[in-house]
């Protein structure tokens, strides 16, 4: 155990070391931790943001839909309204077409019907003649007699 | 003729080279050259991993550098409460590494180093465990020492400093004075030294150990095999003292540090 110059040398070093490492080693690896530390927090709190407007926008997404909902019911409601009333004056004017429709058809039977008459009366009226002529062949007043049918057949 | 005596003595003289004539004119090439190729390649490593340090995803090599230096900035943060990084973590890291590094020579095997340095350097005597050397324990002792009774005055003031000498622990009452000089003047005193002859006894201890185990060969078979196997044992063991002796030595050179920050 004999202390002597190795003593200085070593403590001088030491010294360089020491120097070394505040100057050269230390401060860029903490730098770098450091750095590493804040990008994390950032990260983290970048997530934490994405979170919080991911619930914002999931609120909105929940009004929106409760929004549209409530449209789609109100519309639906509006086109029922609509479609029943298109049918009921669909309703109503089939009832007026049918009417009309009956009512010219009655028409056209009455004005049928009286034209049948007329021809039947008329046929009528021919066949009474005929008979009649067939009946009356000899010394009628032709003219006389038709006269006088017409007048019944006008009478039928 | 090969005794016990010569052998442990071959192993324990230093490669010393006097520059003068006082035998404190000496300088031990052994130790100064290993404590510096040491501290250079611990120190390299850590400044070329470091000046390649990314703030992203690291390498494994920047994991490795980075878990050292997380473990020793929140040693030191639990002790030194102020600006840290500025002095006080990387003096730690030095000493950690350093130290890590010159106690680790000792898990080289004694004989064969012994030779080894023998052929290279071609000196018949070297001893490769810088902290087994009492001056490097010493040098290292006492530039804490200074750092120490620097950062005493930088904080405090001279004065400040030797109000404290003097008026601590026991309290300012003139008659205590000299009872409290002496009680600093005996903690400044043994502060280097448990400091540096803790680090010193450890390694000194285990590589005398290593050499008296290594006498068991001189027995013949049955010796040889007892000393590979305790020589074993004791290297494994050694492990926990080359860690444990390099942690204890950057926590007190912490400690030391920041009582000298902390005013009473």
């Amino acid at each position: 155990m004999n202390i002597n110059l190795t003593l200085f040398s070593q403590a001088f070093a030491f010294g360089i070391f020491i120097w070394f490492t505040v100057k050269f080693v230390w401060p860029p690896l903490l730098k770098a931790i450091e750095d590493r530390q804040k990008y994390i927090a950032e990260g983290l709190a970048a997530a934490d943001e994405g979170r919080k407007s991911l619930d914002q926008a999931q609120d909105r997404v929940g009004v929106i839909e409760a929004e549209a909902r409530s449209k789609a019911v109100d519309i639906i409601t509006a086109h029922e309204k609509r479609a029943a009333q298109i049918i009921d004056n669909a309703k109503e004017r089939a009832k007026v077409e049918a009417e009309r429709i009956i009512t010219h058809a009655r028409e056209t039977a009455e004005i049928e019907t009286a034209k049948a008459k007329d021809a039947l009366r008329r046929e009528v009226g021919r066949l009474a003649v005929l008979g009649a002529e067939r009946i009356l062949r000899r010394e009628i007043d032709s003219k006389a007699h038709t006269e006088l049918l017409n007048q019944l057949r006008d009478e039928l | 003729m090969l005794t016990p005596t010569s052998y442990i003595d071959h192993h324990l003289t230093q490669l010393a080279k006097p520059l003068g004539d006082s035998p404190f004119w000496v300088v031990h090439v052994d130790s100064l050259l290993i404590a510096v190729l040491l501290g250079i390649v611990g120190l390299g490593f850590l400044y070329t991993v470091v000046n390649g340090a990314t703030s992203g995803v690291p390498s494994k090599r920047q994991a490795f550098v980075e878990l050292a230096f997380e473990f020793v900035d929140n040693q030191v943060r639990s002790i030194f409460h102020g600006d840290q990084h500025k002095f006080v973590a990387p003096t730690a890291l030095t000493v950690f590494v350093w130290v890590f590094l010159m106690n680790s020579m000792d898990f080289l095997p004694v004989d064969i180093m012994s030779r080894f340095y023998e052929r290279l350097l071609h000196v018949h005597h070297f001893r490769g465990v810088p902290t087994a050397d009492v001056n490097t324990t010493f040098a290292l002792a006492l530039t804490i020492w200074m750092v120490m009774i620097y950062f005493n005055i930088a904080v405090k003031g001279l004065g400040g400093w030797v109000h404290e000498l003097f008026c601590t622990p026991f309290g300012e009452h003139p008659a205590l004075w000299v009872l409290n000089f002496l009680f600093n003047v005996v903690e400044l005193v043994s502060k280097p030294l448990s400091h540096s002859l803790r680090l010193y006894g450890n390694m000194y201890a285990g590589e005398i150990i290593f050499l008296l185990l290594g006498m068991w060969a001189a027995t013949g078979m049955v010796g040889t095999f007892f000393g590979i196997v305790l020589g074993a044992g004791w290297a494994i063991f050694h492990i926990l003292i080359v860690a444990l002796q390099a942690f204890i030595f950057m926590m007190l050179t912490v400690v030391y540090i920041a009582m000298a920050h902390e005013s009473h």
